[in-house]
């Protein structure tokens, strides 16, 4: 397998709020792989978006290393440093919050192009700009280059979006939440579109969702990871994740998901919680973080020692779990409940 | 009052027709909207945002904002003892008695709507004391019994301030307080949207429970397909202010006949399909000051014809209970079988 194009290594980050202190990320280790999709889904405050902005570099880690493309960027220096921060963009969640309504698009577009010194002059950026914005099928150009965010729909403002972050020529994009703020009819079309940047520009696309069937769409041929409250509880090929989850949350996650599908989804099982509350960050139950809610909690075990990611042992799967019991051999029969 | 409903009917909106007026025009919310709810049904209205369904809603409980102007039509109501009233002509009085005793509605993101100044059993107190009910006693036992049946520790949530509880239990205190006066109706609009997935089984399960036990119908407000194919027994599709498809929740999955409900269904990825056939409706919803002719789905449908840009196509009442306002609905049929 190639060298990955980004690493992240027991990335810890925390979050003062008064005299507390909220651990947000612990003990946070993924590669992100040249050109695969992969995914990061978890449901609110377990620190998705959090890693997405260490990824790109907007949020530096309380402790652990970054390497981008093999070099710990904590010791990129100078035009090292800003080819890392060019080669890595984000794109944020809400294209109403994150697109100045005082610019044009064109204003927006060409600001880092001029910056970086990707165009000479005026006529030059146009063209760029053009070109980005045929990339993102706002066409005819014309009709859009103009124009103000507020003249332009949800949809076509997360186009914008993404065609600024394509400005500066990235290897990796990191797509925070970007289509759920879009109404559900043309989610998909943005997803796409997204799916086709990889092949025309060979960028790789981290994306971050809260939506496990669009998570599946989205990475089918790559990978899923899977956060609760910090860590990174399950993560393997999405195929394999989904077919066959091996730790409790996610077979748990995956049970109660509503379908579109009257009849399966009115006859799906559903696994229960031990206990429906959410912990708080700041008073996380000890060894493992899920143990209060997992319905196959292991006494003496799973409340004292904090798992780590690694195999599971009775699994045909690939897929990394941190749930002692399961690399110890247990086996999580849905029965047992 | 002469007018009568099926016995089964609730409620029945007959041709209802809402304007907001603007200084840009007036935005053609609702146009001859028109359906029954049946007792202890469950109906969803399924659409984008935009298309008119939280509009339909307020003006059930005629909660409209100040620019809107009801052009057409009425809504009846049958009480229990088969009295029918047309809400939209009820005195004030009458109104504040309609409301939350006979049909409650929880907003959208109500989980912010508490008073943060006042306990939970202060917000039960209020508002039985606004329906002429003191009796503090009853109000609490009733309430901890409907608190119980939401799946939450009585006691101690019922003498909490809304800050000490997590957005799924204010949600399902929520859902305890709108069924305090016993209402016939509950809408709901987006029950759980901005709720975390495992909060949101908890919410379903729990409405499902309610339903069952207190008998009550639920209107319900959703962009979520997966919500409706869960929780209705009715569907009904809206679109650019009109329902373009109404019937069993069954029909409307698996042979729909309108293209926009077509269009929905494929544009959801789902988790046990392995390899998802999906597309987006192109284009995007229609301004509402000036829709188009005809069928007002025409620029955005991939089985638009001539006539449908001239003609607008009716939502037939009587005939079955599968209902689409389109006139090639044999072709969005077909469609469906290739995908599935």
């Amino acid at each position: 397998m190639s060298q990955p194009i980004m690493r992240l290594e027991s990335i810890y980050r925390s979050f003062k709020q008064g005299r507390q202190i909220v651990p947000v990320l612990q003990d946070v280790n993924f590669n992100v792989n040249s050109l695969e999709f992969l995914c990061l889904v978890g449901e609110s405050g377990c620190g998705k978006t959090t890693t997405g902005k260490i990824l790109s570099g907007l949020l530096p880690p309380s402790s652990g290393k970054i390497y981008f493309e093999g070099q710990d960027i904590a010791t990129l220096k100078g035009i090292e440093k800003q080819r890392y921060r060019r080669s890595v963009q984000i794109i944020h969640q809400d294209p109403y919050a994150s697109l100045n309504p005082t610019q044009t698009i064109f204003e927006m577009l060409s600001y880092p192009l001029f910056h970086h010194k990707f165009v000479k002059d005026h006529t030059h950026a146009r063209t760029r700009v053009g070109e980005l914005l045929e990339l993102v099928d706002l066409t005819p150009v014309e009709d859009v280059i103009d124009k103000y965010p507020y003249q332009l729909s949800g949809g076509q403002r997360q186009r914008v979006s993404i065609a600024r972050a394509l400005t500066t020529n990235p290897s990796v994009i990191v797509a925070d939440e970007s289509v759920s703020m879009v109404d559900v009819s043309i989610r998909i079309g943005l997803l796409q579109m997204m799916m086709d940047l990889r092949d025309q520009l060979n960028v790789t696309i981290v994306f971050i969702t809260h939506d496990l069937a669009l998570a599946k769409y989205f990475a089918w041929e790559g990978r899923i990871g899977v956060m609760y409250l910090g860590r990174i509880v399950e993560i393997g090929k999405t195929q394999e994740l989904i077919a066959d989850p091996q730790h409790p949350y996610t077979k748990v996650l995956l049970s109660a998901i509503p379908e579109p599908d009257p009849e399966k989804t009115r006859n799906k099982q559903h696994i229960q919680l031990r206990s429906e509350d959410i912990p708080r960050l700041t008073e996380l139950p000890s060894g493992c973080a899920f143990h209060p809610r997992c319905p196959w909690f292991v006494e003496d075990v799973c409340d004292v020692e904090t798992p780590k990611l690694g195999i599971a042992v009775n699994s045909s799967n690939n897929v990394e779990v941190s749930c002692i019991p399961l690399q110890q051999g247990k086996v999580l029969n849905i029965y047992d409940t | 009052m002469s007018r009568k409903l099926k016995d089964d009917v609730v409620l029945k909106v007959d041709d209802l027709s809402i304007v907001y007026q603007t200084n840009r025009g007036d935005v053609k919310a609702t146009n001859d909207i028109s359906f029954e709810l049946e007792k202890g049904k469950a109906m969803a209205l399924i659409g984008e945002s935009g298309s008119g369904k939280t509009t339909v809603s307020l003006s059930l409980i005629r909660k409209l904002p100040k620019n809107a102007v009801v052009t057409k039509g009425q809504v009846l109501y049958q009480q229990r003892n088969g009295e029918v009233q047309d809400i939209l002509k009820l005195s004030n009085n009458d109104l504040r008695k309609f409301r939350w005793q006979e049909c409650a509605m929880v907003f959208q993101g109500a989980q912010n709507a508490f008073n943060p100044v006042l306990k939970i059993s202060k917000h039960f107190e209020d508002t039985a004391y606004a329906h002429n009910w003191t009796d503090k006693k009853a109000i609490r036992e009733r309430a901890l019994n409907l608190l119980r049946l939401v799946r939450l520790d009585p006691e101690r949530v019922y003498d909490s301030y809304p800050h000490e509880l997590s957005g799924g239990m204010k949600q399902r205190t929520l859902l305890a307080l709108s069924v305090l006066l016993n209402p016939q109706i509950v809408i709901l609009d987006e029950p759980t949207t901005a709720l975390d997935i495992l909060t949101q089984r908890a919410i379903i399960d729990v409405l499902n429970e309610m339903q069952e036990k207190l008998n009550f119908s639920i209107i319900f407000i959703s962009h979520d397909l997966s919500l409706a194919a869960e929780m209705a027994d009715v569907v009904a599709t809206v679109y650019a202010g009109e329902i373009v498809e109404i019937g069993d929740v069954n029909d409307m999955f698996y042979n729909p006949l309108h293209p926009y409900t077509y269009g929905l269904l494929t544009s959801v990825p789902t988790l046990d399909h392995t390899e998802d056939l999906l597309k987006s409706i192109p284009g995007s919803p229609p301004n509402l000051i000036n829709p188009p002719t005809g069928c007002k789905f025409h620029p955005r449908c991939e089985f638009a014809t001539d006539k449908c840009k001239t003609e607008n196509p009716l939502l037939l009442a009587d005939e079955g209970t599968h209902l689409a306002a389109c006139w090639h609905p044999d072709k969005v049929l077909e469609a469906r079988k290739e995908t599935v």
